[in-house]
């Protein structure tokens, strides 16, 4: 992974690239993925035009967004983390209130010309507000900063699971706790925490709503209710087995086109990937991912700040756990919750939070100061 | 650290990033690990659980076989239908669709939207069962969510009611229900083929993959109904049962060489094309099912018993006066006093006291033989669905009364087809036939019962009843010599016999100097006229001149002038 963002000698294309603030892994890495993911859409919604045109248009519009993020100066994200933080909780709670139901659960804000999920763009702004909090702390990080920093991840996680929509919720905890953890956070408070999560199970079954103890229920047993809540999983399982090691091939999966896999477009587009081009395909599209991750983790390594190691860090390994998450789920090794397969999935909102992550990324690393070495 | 926050890097603990690589890595081979399990070791089965789920081996109808008269005339055809069917999850989701899914199928949108709902939890639902393919594809054209057509077949019939009873119905599955479609469905339904083919979640064929059995398709079947005389024996029929505010009515008309039903409608009668009314009293096959006594029409058997004794001619003498007559405490009466009358003449007056005298005067086994051996209290061994095999009392139950009712047709019950089956055995010279519904290649062996001498001199007393002296001189057929007898016949109501309740019969062949076709009409509780002469006879000498002119049957009884004419201008 060799770059030199600020090399005056390379050529014109290399003069742009450095001038518009882009990470050409980055950028060729996410475009290649999207990509494969307008193939197997094509696919997966019965080679409809219609749909992958509008696929397109986010694709173009998450792109912008990503070059429009990496215009920003990263001490100027340091600077907005809070005001995002804050518009963010305030969003979140006006969801609550008067939120948009879409699907059986409130999750959008309708703002006239598009709808909005706040708990989206939580996915960004709780990392950067941890970040920002622990930027001017020595680390590792005392009880109380902990303490302070589980409060800004708990609050917004809390609300993102009353709408209901477990998936967000589990993603934004997530990237606040990456964040912490690249902090130096104490292996014993880690270990403590999980301890702590496994004796609150019961309370949290208790709070959980009855979809989700369904939903677990499902994933430690799917034959249980093959017809009802196990019938997602079945399905996903026999789409991507049956295709075997080079699958069906591009449009010739059968599981998925005769509307035996549900979802097929979106959450478990996964299953469709699978079952057409076979573990050669899964393993090609994990290396991308991958490269996605470690490029991500690579730009934190370099990182000058410690707002910008931690925010890079922390944005690298939620990318991560955003595609295992939703590959787990597909493969039956997690139970369901809702995250689409992240630049894959039909569907604009996740798209752009992800492309604008990227966006930071590539700030990030392009806004490095030169140092004496 | 500055204010401005772009302090350099302070080192977290190193072993962060061996742990975040860790894992990741560790993550990620998760993910492999249980692809290559899904994908390569669970492979097969997974494999099979999918074909499960779409693969199907699906029948494949076979098409019915057509039922076509004597002359290839069709008389049921299975057609091709269309079934619209829908996914009433996916339609439900569509109300401005139900609404014109509604309207192109002529549904009440209300209603259809309300049938929708209620089949929500379902997966499959029929909208419209076996319509035109030119409104299937109109309902298709619209291309709703979850509405698609299946291809059916049913059976049309294009004689309808003509032919309704004879011919039965098939079910909505093409299967034979009632008549000849019921007793026939093995030949006519066919073996259904079979094929694998790819379906979807809602069961609609998406691609074909192989044929595992090419369908059989079912077999016509030719009947020895003739059209043309059905069409004009059921006018007749209804018209007379219309006329005479007639309950019912039955007509059967038999080929006498070979036994061949040609004709046989009833009355009332249905559409088989459209049963949304059901009436089970107009889908009997009277003709064949239900039973009434033959009254007089009994008495030429009771008279072939006697001549077969030896002890009687037709010539031989029997005293009817005064015209009545007391057996066993029961008065027997004619309509007047015929006097001292021969054999022939009991017949073409149709002498109750006469048939009486005579049948007394017999062994009751000996006229029970007589009648049996026509088929009286026997299955015709037509084989159609439901027959009757009337009842004909054994000779050792007996008294005197019963053996004097018999005689003239009361205390015996037939149905329709036995009566003319007799009949055509007295036409055909002493030969019984086996009735049959289905055309015959070459005519069948019958079974003697009389000699043919006393067959003709029964067919000479049977030309009298037809001649203006008889009782039925309406039945006579122009250019013809018919012979026949009259029934009329108290009907038999619980607890007796109603005094003035009335069945019309009437029972004849023709050509008598070469018998063709024998037939039997019979017009239950006619009001008004009554008597089998006034009513059923002009029924039966209408369809016989018809169809005696469409076989083209020589006639036998030109008169001399009219020979005279056809000489002149030949």
């Amino acid at each position: 992974m060799l770059d030199s963002p600020t090399t005056a000698s390379g050529s014109g294309f290399h003069r742009l690239t450095t001038r518009l603030h882009l990470d050409m892994p980055l950028l060729i890495g996410s475009t290649a993925v999207a990509l494969l993911g307008l193939v197997i859409l094509y696919s997966a919604t019965d080679q409809d035009m219609h749909h992958v045109w509008k696929q397109v248009i986010r694709l173009v519009v998450a792109l912008v967004a990503m070059l429009l993020v990496a215009q920003v100066p990263p001490h100027w994200l340091r600077r907005i983390a809070p005001v995002a933080f804050t518009a963010g909780i305030l969003l979140l709670v006006a969801v609550l209130v008067v939120g948009h139901t879409g699907k059986g659960a409130q999750r959008w804000l309708n703002l006239g010309l598009f709808r909005f999920q706040p708990g989206e763009m939580m996915k960004l702004a709780v990392p950067m507000m941890v970040a920002w909090y622990l930027h001017d702390k020595a680390l590792p990080p005392g009880r109380l900063q902990v303490a302070l920093c589980a409060l800004m991840i708990l609050i917004p996680t809390g609300l993102i699971a009353r709408q209901p929509d477990l998936g967000t919720a589990v993603l934004v905890a997530a990237a606040g706790f990456f964040v912490l953890f690249f902090a130096g956070l104490r292996w014993r408070l880690i270990l403590g925490m999980l301890a702590l999560g496994a004796a609150l199970v019961p309370v949290l079954w208790h709070f959980m709503h009855g979809y989700q103890r369904q939903r677990v229920l499902t994933f430690l047993n799917p034959e249980n209710d093959p017809l009802g809540a196990g019938y997602h999983i079945i399905q996903s399982t026999i789409a991507l087995g049956s295709g075997g090691l080079y699958g069906k091939g591009w449009l010739n999966g059968t599981q998925s086109h005769l509307d035996f896999l549900p979802e097929g477009s979106t959450d478990f587009i996964l299953s469709v990937f699978g079952e057409e081009f076979g573990l050669f395909g899964i393993l090609v599209l994990l290396a991308l991912y991958l490269f996605l991750v470690v490029r991500g983790l690579y730009i934190a390594t370099q990182a000058q700040t410690t707002f910008t190691r931690l925010l890079a860090g922390g944005l690298a390994l939620t990318f991560f756990f955003f595609v295992f998450v939703n590959a787990g789920m597909v493969t039956g090794l997690l139970p369901v919750v809702g995250l689409p397969l992240p630049l894959i999935s039909y569907g604009g909102t996740s798209m752009v939070t992800v492309m604008a992550g990227f966006g930071m990324l590539m700030s990030i690393h392009t806004h490095r100061k030169l140092l004496p070495t | 650290m500055s204010a401005h926050g772009d302090s350099l890097r302070i080192t977290a603990p190193p072993a962060r990033g061996a742990a975040v690589l860790g894992l990741c890595v560790l993550a990620a081979v998760l993910l492999v690990v249980r692809a290559i399990y899904l994908q390569v070791v669970d492979r097969g089965f997974l494999q099979r659980q999918g074909n499960l789920r779409s693969v199907r081996v699906i029948p494949i109808p076979a098409h019915r076989g057509m039922i076509l008269d004597r002359n290839g005339e069709p008389l049921a055809i299975s057609t091709p239908m269309d079934s619209v069917c829908a996914d009433p999850e996916d339609l439900a989701a569509d109300p401005a669709g139900i609404r014109r899914l509604g309207q192109v199928l002529g549904l009440d949108a209300a209603a259809l939207r309300a049938r929708v709902k209620a089949n929500a939890g379902r997966q499959f639902m029929y909208i419209d069962r076996q319509i035109p393919p030119a409104e299937g594809r109109r309902a298709a054209a619209l291309d709703l969510p979850g509405v698609f057509l299946r291809r059916e077949y049913k059976s049309y019939y294009p004689t309808g009611p003509v032919t309704a009873q004879v011919i039965g119905f098939t079910d909505i599955d093409n299967v034979g229900q009632e008549g000849l479609e019921l007793a026939y469905n093995k030949w006519l339904h066919g073996v259904p083929g079979s094929e694998r083919v790819l379906e979807d979640r809602l069961g609609r064929v998406v691609q074909d993959i192989e044929l595992l059995r090419a369908p059989r398709p079912g077999r016509n079947l030719t009947l020895s109904i003739d059209r043309r005389i059905q069409y004009l024996a059921y006018r007749e029929l209804k018209m007379a049962v219309q006329r005479h505010h007639a309950r019912a009515g039955s007509l059967v008309m038999l080929d006498v060489r070979t036994g061949e039903v040609l004709a046989m409608v009833n009355q009332p009668s249905y559409n088989p094309n459209n049963r949304t009314q059901l009436q089970p009293r107009r889908y009997r096959n009277r003709a064949v099912t239900d039973v009434f006594e033959p009254g007089s029409a009994m008495k030429p058997f009771t008279i072939a018993a006697a001549l077969l004794s030896g002890r009687y001619t037709p010539d031989t003498m029997i005293d009817t006066g005064p015209g009545w007559w007391v057996v066993g405490g029961e008065t027997i009466q004619d309509v007047s006093d015929f006097g001292r009358i021969d054999v022939s003449t009991v017949i073409e007056k149709s002498s109750n006291v006469g048939a009486s005298k005579i049948a007394l005067s017999l062994s009751p086994k000996a006229l029970w033989k007589v009648y049996r051996s026509f088929g009286f209290g026997s299955d015709t061994g037509s084989g159609f669905p439901g027959a009757s095999p009337g009842w004909l009392p054994l000779f050792t139950g007996w008294n005197r009364i019963d053996q004097a009712h018999l005689a003239f047709g009361y205390g015996v019950s037939v149905t329709a087809l036995q009566l003319a089956r007799a009949y055509a055995a007295i036409a055909d010279g002493g030969v019984l036939h086996a009735p049959s519904f289905v055309k015959l290649s070459a005519p069948p062996k019958g079974r003697r019962v009389l000699p043919a001498r006393v067959a003709h001199e029964l067919t000479a007393m049977m030309e009298r009843v037809v001649s203006p002296d008889g009782t039925a001189e309406r039945a006579a057929v122009p250019g013809y010599r018919v012979a026949g007898k009259t029934g009329t016949v108290h009907r038999a109501v619980p607890g007796g016999y109603a005094p003035n309740r009335y069945n019309a019969v009437f029972a004849g062949f023709a050509p008598a100097t070469d018998p063709r076709l024998a037939m039997v009409v019979v017009v239950e509780d006619p009001r008004g006229e009554y008597y089998g002469g006034q009513v059923a006879a002009p029924v039966f000498a209408k369809v016989m001149a018809g169809a005696l002119r469409f076989l083209d049957v020589p006639p036998d009884a030109i008169p001399p002038r009219q020979l005279v004419w056809g000489g002149r201008r030949a």
